[in-house]
């Protein structure tokens, strides 16, 4: 009977909100009817005896890989059956099914066939599209190597054209050349798209997909020439099947290449492709989804930890008194807080690179690339900036609950090891971050020398009129309003465009001493990291601040605004350094910051139940005990241990194996 | 063969290495006893790590519990003891993967907590693993905060008993290791009644399996409690008491004793009981913060001088990773914090000494420094070194996510560390609150301890440094850091005793200042490490090289806290926008020249091979040889999957087709 119960802390905190959290929902689904759609495809999964099974807590990683094979074989039928075919829908799908993990057919359905759809040839189509559609062949794609990752140039697997019996001969000439980590590569696939240096007519002609069988059609042995495997135990991904692959003298009829763009014809002659901008067009949807990603995680993690602490009470502020929640001691809500406004932040940021990129993509078919450059070096960017707070965060939030979070039951372990990849995968951070340096600087040098810049950049157009006035840029002093989130957009600007600068001056001043551009480039790379940072920070702020204007209810707005605020002061508490040397903030004013930063804290204290309740995860999908919805945290924790593995038996094996004879000797 | 890029790294080092080593072993004859121990630990296929990467939670339960028995054996085979000086480096050799450690735990309470006759009867019992011991104190409910534990010890007068009981889901033990499956007894902290009153918590020992068939004792209920992040290998545990009842001598009694009668004496300070926790605080620095921190540093930083990644010259090799600013900005500095730390820790060991000295002779006035100390580096140390490991994790790109790498585990591992024995946040705020009273007393002209007498000094008012080269000097930065924790404990208190005065309740006024009491707190032992490692320079030999790259790493641990924090130094003008770039342009001046001597210096820790137990850090650089050889032991590589015949043949033989 208790277990039906909720509560009576969460109860409490849920009746003193101020605002109705399903109209926020609302927002975040993108209007009332996707929100109605996105629950009623959660139904359709939850209620679906198919797809229930154990603990995953409790599963060997094989099991794991068994369960979710089982689970994406019933999926793909399941979402035919009932006609699911927009891509949004099908996400929500996967990821209530998979309960937001990985799966084996990831890249089957990610990578594989969007990439026959756009690379192919309409007869390479025929041949491999409908096969792999009704999952005959199963793909993966195959790029990153045990030598490189990020840095495709480096790449070393060789396709070589033999023209004399039309084929291309794939090798992995060296140990750092086998192709590793490729999801469902390792046990799943029976297709690969390889990526490999193409060689014909004696010449290097760069980096191209082909695709290669690897495995017997009807027996899943490897085809001769081919050796494959998974990579073993990693931090998380148990599910998937991250494979390696060597080629020895692997022949491919030429119709294997992938020929919708460069061509080899059948003597060898090689027709270039049009323009090789094109594939930033993936790249940038696939770090967008990551954006995404970031806040969807980080929300779930705070969902756990902030109505846990609600649950939790621990010591006493005041003497005398039952011993309070946790989330009302300050440095709890000064953990959890800013994570949740960090939260709405890259939700807001991730639906606008989705639109922009959805508004854009019509004119990339049409041939106008002129947007990409700067949406390319944007989400470069906001995929590294998002990554590596979301990752900090969900660690925050573990440590916030205690030693209970770091149990599997707590569930953010596991949301952990999912997410913390993708500060690695789609392009290693930190490079992330130099790339848009290296936009940064281009657009600066634009200014520099007279012409203006459009877009997120165009702040630095205001750099050329202050140079006029002798002092340093920045020391123009912006009246900042510390309780007015378009003044904090300013200054938030006025910090980019000072980092910026710095670097690129920097940078210059290394070019001046030394020759190489690419010695010089990475004496400054940290300063230019800071500067990619910097820019980052500026336009998720802006961004939140102009969501603002958008929101009709009043209570929500009020609620948001005050999230916003939280979220840009603390963003300025945390970089106080940037904005005083600056001149941006005076002591005085950072004081302030501080000070208003703790009572900010209090005012969205009593919603901080609702504000993660309007993130609507449910419980099976949140797969955590610390953050069920009803609050009974401590009896569903004993009742999760008495399943562990350990506790099989009553009294262990290894009592009788080896404790009981040391017994016998000492 | 070594690869000759790890080789080249070797032929430049501007020191000895093996001098290195010896001075961080405390002398060469230490250095070679600790060899001899790893090397006697290694050679026995027992204690190997090598599949333990492929193991399930069962299996590294299994493991660890066979490897704690050969451990007894092995030592008495060798000669080894407990008290002997190869003691303290069989952990090192056996990486910690063993069970039966709080078994120690459990010994040394009962020789802290218990009298001459307790100890008399119960350690030779443990030590001869007559019966295995565990430590219950946090449970469901509670943790870090002992006074709100709910288990209850009732004195029963008439039969002379303790009666405990877990009246609530809440009170019920929860975490303590060996105790889901091994442990056979365990020292309960419980609240302590007698005739109705209630004591507070105290330590009992209670049996909780039988030393036959080590089924469970009447009234208790215990098992494990399910996976974790890590520690697979330790049966954390869950127990419930019902109506269980130990004799009136189960009550650990050096400091505090209920008599027949009922009578409550005390004897000392009521602290006492904490001090077992002080002294887990401390030891827990070394083995399981400092040594997590080295070996990722070694992994991290040899693998990124093996792997070549894009060009940094056109037409040139691609080139080590190790050589780009960034690599070099995110590594170096945990490879700093790694040696300050080592030091850090010699600094609270000899602290510890004295004080343990002290209350041995009953004297408990060094007690409250040594807990403020404790908390304080112990929260300070773990969350540095937690972070520092995540940074190298993160460094080996895709490569440092595979658990052959090692990294996973070490990071799992270590951060834990900030959560047992004391949450983080919580233990800076008990060393904020003596931070705080110290700051008083000093301001009054009372005295104060050692470690704080600083807060009283008077300051000048601006950073004199006019150059970069002056902020290597390591007068200029460590008064910046003084400087700092000076401003933030006085900003904290002023603003404490304002909300006071202004009517707000003290423990109101203490919890709106929490944020910015943890800021000082961290201040505080982050200067005093710093000044700790310009000390532990000042000592070393001018003459051997070593001293010139330790002056390097004090240097640049000391800017690179400054870097990271430029506000905080900023805030006041002691240190102004112009020094600060002065300081920017020393630090990254300093990652280029301790980039010259990364390998060696990470050599100088001298871990082995197996107890790096990483495909990415071994010594010969042969890195993607050894992920590809060990990749391929997986036992997903040994078996056909069952996944295949169950699920996915018949997917893939077109049951779809009917779609």
């Amino acid at each position: 009977a208790t277990a039906t119960m909720m509560n009576a802390d969460l109860r409490k905190e849920r009746a003193a909100a101020t605002f109705q959290p399903e109209l926020l929902t609302h927002i975040l689904d993108g209007g009332a009817e996707r929100t109605r759609r996105r629950k009623e495809i959660e139904a359709l999964v939850i209620n679906d005896p198919d797809f229930q099974h154990e603990d995953l807590n409790f599963l060997s990683r094989s099991q794991r890989y068994e369960q979710a094979i089982r689970k994406s074989s019933l999926m793909v039928m399941k979402l035919r059956e009932y006609g699911i075919a927009d891509p949004e829908e099908i996400y929500w799908f996967k990821s209530f099914v998979h309960r937001g993990r990985p799966e084996p057919l990831d890249l089957h359905l990610g990578m594989f066939l969007p990439t026959l759809l756009t690379q192919a040839t309409p007869e390479q189509q025929d041949r491999f599209f409908m096969p792999a559609w009704n999952l005959e062949i199963i793909g993966t794609y195959a790029q990153t190597e045990m030598g490189h990752g990020t840095h495709l140039r480096g790449l070393e697997t060789t396709a070589t054209y033999d023209p004399a019996t039309q084929e291309f001969i794939l090798n992995s000439p060296t140990v750092t050349s086998i192709k590793w980590w490729p999801g469902g590569l390792g046990k799943t696939s029976n297709h690969a798209i390889v990526l490999a240096q193409l060689y014909t007519q004696g010449q290097c002609k760069g980096l191209h997909a082909f695709i290669v069988p690897i495995r017997q059609l009807g027996t899943h042995e490897p085809l001769p020439g081919i050796t494959v495997g998974d990579i073993g135990p990693k931090f998380g991904y148990d599910e998937m099947d991250n494979g390696y692959l060597k080629m020895d003298n692997f022949r491919i009829p030429r119709e294997n290449m992938l020929m919708k763009y460069a061509q080899v014809e059948p003597d060898g002659t090689y027709v270039k492709p049009l323009s090789d901008k094109l594939t930033y067009g993936t790249m940038v949807f696939i770090r967008s989804l990551i954006v995404g990603d970031s806040a969807r995680s980080l929300s779930r993690a705070c969902t756990i930890a902030i109505r846990y602490s609600a649950v939790r009470h621990q010591s006493e502020l005041k003497p005398g008194e039952p011993e309070p929640q946790i989330l009302d001691y300050q440095t709890q809500q000064y953990k959890l807080f800013p994570l949740l406004a960090t939260a709405y932040a890259f939700h807001f940021v991730g639906a606008y690179i989705k639109d922009t990129y959805r508004r854009i993509s019509g004119d990339i078919n049409e041939g106008d690339l002129s947007e990409l450059p700067e949406l390319h070096a944007l989400t470069a960017g906001l995929k590294a900036f998002t990554s590596w707070t979301a990752n900090a965060g969900i660690e925050e939030c573990r440590m916030a609950c205690g030693g209970h979070g770091y149990s599997r039951c707590s569930g953010i372990p596991d949301i952990y090891v999912t997410f913390t990849p993708s500060c690695t995968y789609e392009g290693e951070n930190t490079v992330m971050m130099l790339q848009t340096a290296r936009f940064l600087v281009k657009s600066y040098t634009q200014v520099s020398s007279g012409q203006r810049v459009t877009g997120m950049v165009s702040y630095l157009n205001d750099l050329s009129r202050q140079r006029i006035q002798p002092q340093h840029v920045a020391a123009r002093s912006v009246t900042v309003r510390i309780n007015d989130p378009v003044s904090l957009v300013e200054a938030y600007k006025a910090r980019a465009a000072r980092l910026v600068e710095a670097a690129a001056k920097n940078l210059q001043a290394e070019l001046n001493h030394r020759k190489s551009k690419e010695d010089a480039w990475n004496r400054t790379s940290v300063d230019l990291v800071r500067a990619s940072e910097a820019h980052c920070h500026y336009v998720i702020v802006k961004l939140f601040t102009a969501k603002l204007s958008e929101i009709s209810n009043a209570a929500v707005r009020a609620v948001l605004t005050e999230l916003c605020l939280l979220y840009a002061l603390y963003g300025i508490s945390k970089n106080t350094g940037d904005f005083l040397q600056a001149g941006i903030l005076a002591d005085a004013q950072i004081t302030q910051v501080n000070q208003r930063v703790k009572e900010l804290l209090a005012i969205i204290r009593p919603n901080a139940v609702a504000l993660v309740d309007s993130f609507d995860f449910h419980d099976v999908h949140l797969g955590s005990v610390l953050g069920r919805y009803d609050g009974n945290v401590y009896e569903n924790m004993f009742e999760w241990a008495k399943k562990s593995p350990l506790n099989k038996t009553e009294v262990h094996e290894s009592f009788h194996k080896h404790l009981k004879p040391m017994q016998a000797k000492l | 063969s070594v690869n000759p890029d790890l080789a080249s790294e070797r032929q430049t080092a501007s020191f000895s290495v093996e001098k290195l080593t010896a001075w961080l072993d405390g002398g060469a004859e230490h250095t070679r006893l600790r060899r001899a121990v790893v090397e006697v630990i290694e050679r026995d296929p027992v204690f190997s790590r090598e599949n333990q990467y492929f193991q399930s939670q069962n299996e590294r339960y299994e493991v660890a519990v066979k490897k704690a028995v050969h451990l007894q054996k092995k030592m008495h085979e060798m000669g080894w003891t407990e008290s002997g000086p190869e003691f303290k480096y069989i952990y090192r050799a056996v990486s910690g993967d063993v069970a039966f450690l709080l078994h120690r735990i459990f010994i040394r309470s009962i020789s802290v907590l218990g009298s001459d006759k307790q100890i008399a009867k119960w350690i030779p019992l443990a030590s001869q693993y007559q019966l295995i011991g565990s430590y219950a104190q946090t449970e469901l409910g509670h943790g870090t905060y002992l006074q709100g534990l709910e288990t209850t010890a009732v004195f029963d007068i008439t039969t002379q008993e303790f009666i405990l009981n877990t009246p609530k889901i809440s009170a019920m033990k929860w975490w303590p290791g060996d105790m889901g499956r091994s442990a056979t007894h365990t020292v309960v902290f419980a609240q302590l009644y007698v005739h109705g009153k209630c004591y507070g918590v105290h330590p009992f020992i209670v049996q909780i399996r039988s030393l036959q068939d080590h089924s469970l004792c009447p009234g208790i209920i215990a098992g494990d409690i399910g996976p974790k992040m890590n520690f697979e290998h330790i049966d954390n545990g869950y127990l419930m008491l019902q109506n269980v009842r130990v004799p009136r001598e189960n009550m650990l009694n050096k400091f505090c004793e209920v008599q027949p009668d009922g009578t409550y004496v005390r004897r000392g300070s009521p602290k006492i009981n904490y001090f077992t926790m002080t002294t887990v605080r401390i030891s827990l620095i070394s083995h399981e913060v400092v040594i997590p921190l080295m070996k990722a540093c070694t992994i991290a930083i040899r693998y990124s001088a093996v792997r070549r990644q894009s060009k940094l010259k056109p037409g040139e090799q691609e080139a080590k990773i190790l050589d780009y600013q960034t690599q070099q900005e995110k590594l170096l500095p945990q490879l700093a914090a790694a040696y300050a730390f080592r030091f850090i820790d010699d600094y609270l060991q000899e602290l510890f000494d004295r004080g343990y000295g002290e209350i041995q002779r009953k004297n408990f006035a060094m007690l409250p420094e040594l807990h403020a100390l404790s908390s304080g580096f112990k929260a300070f140390v773990s969350q540095f070194g937690t972070s520092g490991v995540k940074i190298c994790l993160q460094a080996c790109g895709g490569h440092g996510y595979s658990l052959l790498s090692g990294l996973p585990s070490l990071y799992t591992k270590i951060l834990a560390s900030c959560i047992y024995e004391g949450e983080n946040t919580i233990l800076f705020l008990q060393t904020a609150r003596f931070l705080i009273k110290c700051f008083m007393a000093a301001s009054t002209g009372q005295h104060v301890p050692p470690s704080v007498t600083y807060l009283a000094a008077v300051k000048p008012k601006k950073c004199p440094a006019k150059n970069k080269l002056d902020f290597l000097r390591s007068d200029i930065y460590t008064e910046a850091y003084q400087h700092t924790a000076v401003r933030l404990i006085s900003s904290t208190a002023a603003k404490l005793q304002d909300l006071i005065q202004s009517g707000v309740k003290k423990y109101n006024a203490w919890n709106q200042c929490t944020v910015q009491l943890v800021q000082a707190a961290k201040a505080h032992c982050h200067y005093i490490t710093v000044k700790n490692f310009v000390e532990t320079v000042e000592k070393l030999e001018t003459t051997t090289g070593i001293q010139k790259i330790m002056k390097h790493l004090c240097d640049l641990f000391a800017l690179h806290g400054i870097f990271s924090n430029t506000g905080v130094f900023l805030h006041d003008g002691y240190i102004s926008g112009e020094q600060m770039d002065m300081v920017t342009a020393s630090y990254l001046d300093l990652l280029a020249i301790i980039r010259k001597d990364a390998v060696p210096l990470v050599d100088a820790f001298d871990f082995t091979d197996s107890s790096l137990n990483s495909a990415l850090g071994s010594y010969d650089g042969q890195v993607y040889q050894r992920l590809y050889e060990w990749a391929q032991k997986s036992p997903t590589n040994k078996q056909m999957s069952p996944a295949y015949e169950k699920y996915l043949k018949p997917l893939l033989h077109n049951t779809l087709s009917k779609l």
